[in-house]
């Protein structure tokens, strides 16, 4: 049998001996063969939410500010040459390229970026991203119909390469923000070719009806197979561009995807699964990547839960999590978190999170359950089976320290969410992945009624610092209430952080242009193709 | 023969009605629903959304109106590619699945019946004990084992096929996954042929024709093919349905666009109109084999005609 294979090998090999792998051809046409782990449910930027959408987007659209290949701060022009701003950054007016163009030869107009922002605050849109918008004076009223005028809301062409953004606070990070898809425009003048403005999913946003003022524009769409895009000529800064067409293939199993890339079949791969980092560190370590990503691991607590509503446990159980043992031995490549927001730009959180087992036994003694006596047995909750991991070292760690035993219970995504939407829960592993580079997007939503809490911890204090930071206009100050409202948190911990997220992937060494950003959004312009660095992938 | 022709088309509409309903509540039954993301979509956006696809109206009212829809031949659009049509997501992945099922049957048959032949020929020798052997590792070896192996030695080692992908036209993306989908059934064929082919040989006019001088070949070929392969052909149509909707772990592992993506999608995110449509094309798959199969056990078998 084993003869059998190998006569078979060498025939195949023998017919295919004289064929280039799919990536050496597409060095040669220019083309970016890509791992896009799932299959967008839209390209309609407005109506998705996902990370595998947001890089197709990110070839067909560009928002008012671009992205630098290699600096997170950085904030290049993209569909605006300019902005300026009032002092208390309230109020910003963007000027347009004014070569700015859709992939059809319509130029890009402030009107556009209205009509944009209209369409996605219409409350018939039931837009799910909404809330990134809500920054915008009275957009979160007209969203939730409280105001029916648009004309109060505060985005104004003042003339065709004009637009006015008032907003209802001081937002000193607006430009980062508008690099956020939700922020992208639409083409008024295609959409309303093919339904009102507010119908959800009229065909525009299809083959071959889409059109986008990004770079490249959408050439072949098929469901699970591919999506590829090719150079939009209109592009205002196509001389710019490198690659010739991006293929996203939106591969689910990170091993079919890994196998592919090593097969030639892939410049980059959305992910690495955790168990073979060894392999390629010890066989191909310069096709490794591991980089940090804005994002944040962490156990979410019911603190409706009676033994979990005391501060006191939840820090306990806390401090008993050796978050250098996790990452060194679960999660490859992340760091051990020590607060919930990873170091981003000029805010660093203060270091609250220590492992102290003596502390926490303490703690747990003084709450009530001296050596974990008459602990109630909770579980954790699982959605992926390569959480399991993840939560069995917790199970040990909790059981050697506080003499407390806890399950793992494993539920499918829907019920994951489900339960931890209806506090319906113990203890949950979870993450969240920032949205921009501000603080912001970790703090917010523990407050009181917002949806991503999930905990049912609310803090009065809490809540009235950030308030105060979100009028404060002198990034230091901002910054420095942020932190206090970060140190509640910490102290009162509804969440244990415990590592911050890395993106463990591959990448092909003649991809260059391609630099570690912590939002992972690599602008395609200046993504380009060495064909002649292309070494052999051959592993032997 | 037409009331029987009457009897199974009448049976298959029964058996489409309860599949349908069946699938509907089993999908309303799951928990999470199709608009349950990680990101808590506002409350009033929500509501928005459930109301434009009608899913706020009581379950037996969703029903009928989908029920009516389906009748009047709209298939209705999908919650997780939203927008589309079902009929455009199922145009699209289903001739990939019928694509890869007929090249693995193709293989089934190929490598089965031939197997089958030479074991029940070469009864109680060395190649009947290594062809069962084979059948029994064929039968007891999954497909996520066969798979992933496969596409790791002659994907990613030696580079000789693409480790995963599809493409209509190149054959050499059919390979390795037909391969691996065919290879199951392959192993049950052969079983099947051996045992039938074993049957049929011990029968009386075989030895008639052995007395008469008829060559070996012969006797095989067109004396005993026919009667030996019944068992073998009444396996083959449930097993074509069987590989086209089972190719779940196979277009997985290969990263294939076929039907079994959408099918593990839709039962993930709650898109009932999806997975409805595709189990009721996948019942009329099997009915139609079925058909297909009892058709050709009159041809083969002149004593059922009566």
């Amino acid at each position: 049998m084993i003869r059998l294979f190998q006569l078979l090998a060498l025939c195949l090999a023998i017919s295919a001996c004289q064929k280039e792998t799919l990536v050496e051809k597409a060095n040669r046409e220019g083309i970016f063969l890509m791992g896009n782990g799932a299959e967008p449910k839209s390209l309609d930027h407005q109506m998705v939410t996902g990370v595998p959408e947001s890089k197709i987007v990110g070839a067909l659209f560009e928002g008012l500010v671009g992205d630098h290949p290699s600096d997170d701060a950085a904030t290049p022009p993209g569909a605006a040459e300019s902005w300026t701003h009032n002092e208390d950054m309230t109020e910003w007016v963007f000027k347009l390229q004014p070569n700015g163009r859709w992939s059809d030869g319509a130029p890009v107009t402030a009107h556009d970026f209205v009509f944009s922002y209209h369409r996605m605050l219409s409350p018939a849109l039931a837009a799910p991203y909404v809330e990134m918008l809500y920054f915008i004076d009275q957009a979160e009223e007209f969203n939730k119909e409280e105001i029916t005028d648009f004309e109060k809301v505060g985005v104004k062409a003042l003339d065709d390469l004009t637009l006015q953004i008032k907003l209802k606070e001081p937002v000193p990070f607006l430009p980062s923000l508008t690099r956020h898809y939700t922020w992208f425009p639409v083409p008024r003048h295609v959409i309303i070719q093919h339904g009102e403005m507010s119908d959800r999913f009229t065909d525009w946003s299809e083959f071959p009806n889409l059109v986008g003022n990004g770079p490249f524009k959408l050439a072949v769409w098929r469901f699970h197979d591919l999506i590829e895009v090719e150079r939009n000529p209109y592009y205002w800064d196509a001389k710019n561009v490198h690659l010739n067409g991006i293929r996203f293939l939106p591969i689910e199993n990170p091993y079919t995807e890994t196998r592919a890339f090593r097969a030639g079949q892939l410049h980059t791969t959305y992910r690495l699964p955790t168990d073979l980092i060894r392999d390629m560190l010890e066989n191909e370590p310069e096709q490794l990547r591991q980089e940090p990503y804005v994002g944040t691991v962490f156990i979410r607590f019911n603190t409706t839960r009676p033994a979990l509503s005391d501060p006191r446990v939840r820090q306990a159980l806390s401090m008993t999590i050796n978050r250098s043992d996790y990452c060194e031995y679960i999660a490859e490549g992340y760091t051990p978190a020590t607060s919930l927001t990873p170091q981003m730009g000029e805010y660093s959180a203060e270091p609250m999170l220590e492992f102290n087992p003596e502390k926490a036994r303490q703690l747990l003694a003084e709450a009530g359950y001296p050596d974990g006596e008459g602990f109630p047995r909770y579980s954790i909750l699982i959605s992926r089976p390569a959480a399991r991991a993840g939560a069995e070292a917790l199970q040990a760690m909790w059981r050697q320290h506080l003499n407390i035993l806890v399950d793992i219970q494993n539920k499918d995504w829907g019920s994951y969410i489900g339960a931890q939407q209806s506090l319906d829960y113990d203890m949950a592993a979870a993450g969240w992945i920032g949205d921009y580079l501000d603080p912001t997007t970790f703090l917010n939503m523990w407050t009181e009624g917002n949806g991503n809490n999930n905990t049912a911890w609310h803090n009065e204090r809490y809540e009235q610092l950030l308030d105060e930071a979100a009028v404060q206009s002198e990034p230091a100050r901002r910054f420095d209430l942020m932190r206090q409202a970060e140190t509640i948190l910490m102290k009162e911990q509804p969440i244990a952080p415990i590592s911050w997220y890395a993106r463990n992937y591959l990448l092909r060494p003649e991809v260059k242009g391609w630099y570690p950003l912590l939002l992972d959004n690599h602008p395609w312009k200046s993504v380009r193709l060495e064909s002649s660095a292309s070494p052999s992938i051959s592993t032997e | 023969m037409i009331r029987y022709l009457f009897n199974r088309l009448l049976q298959g509409v029964i058996v489409l009605i309860v599949l349908f309903t069946l699938t509907f509540f089993l999908v309303k039954a799951l928990p999470g629903g199709p608009f349950q993301t990680e990101k808590a979509i506002p409350e009033h956006a929500k509501a928005r959304m459930e109301a434009y696809y009608g899913l706020d109206k009581p379950m037996p009212v969703q029903f009928v109106k989908r029920a009516t829809n389906l009748l009047k031949g709209d298939p209705g659009v999908s919650f997780r590619l939203e927008g589309r049509e079902v009929s455009e997501i199922i145009s699209q992945a289903f001739p990939v699945s019928l694509q890869l099922g007929l090249v693995a049957i193709t293989i089934a048959i190929g490598i089965g019946i031939p197997l089958g032949v030479i074991a029940a020929w070469k009864k109680n020798t060395i190649l009947d004990y290594s062809a069962m052997a084979l059948a029994m590792i064929g039968i007891c070896l999954p497909s996520f084992v066969i798979g992933p192996i496969l596409a790791d030695r002659f994907g990613q080692k030696w580079e000789v096929l693409p480790a995963m992908g599809w493409a209509t036209l190149n054959p050499l993306f059919w390979i390795l996954p037909a391969i691996t989908l065919g290879l199951v059934s392959a192993a049950y064929l052969s079983r099947l042929t051996r045992a039938g082919m074993l049957d049929t040989l011990n029968q009386d006019f075989v030895r008639t024709a052995r007395a008469k001088g008829v060559s070996q070949k012969d006797i095989l070929i067109r004396h005993c093919l026919r009667g030996g392969l019944s068992p073998a052909v009444a396996y083959i149509g449930p097993a074509f349905a069987g590989i086209i909707s089972g190719s779940l772990v196979i277009e997985s592992v290969f990263a294939l666009p076929g039907l079994g993506t959408h099918f593990i999608k839709a039962i993930e995110t709650g898109d009932e109109p999806v997975l409805t449509g595709i189990v009721l094309l996948f019942g009329i798959l099997i009915i139609l084999a079925n058909f297909a199969t009892d058709l050709l056990a009159f041809w083969l078998n002149p004593r059922l005609r009566s």
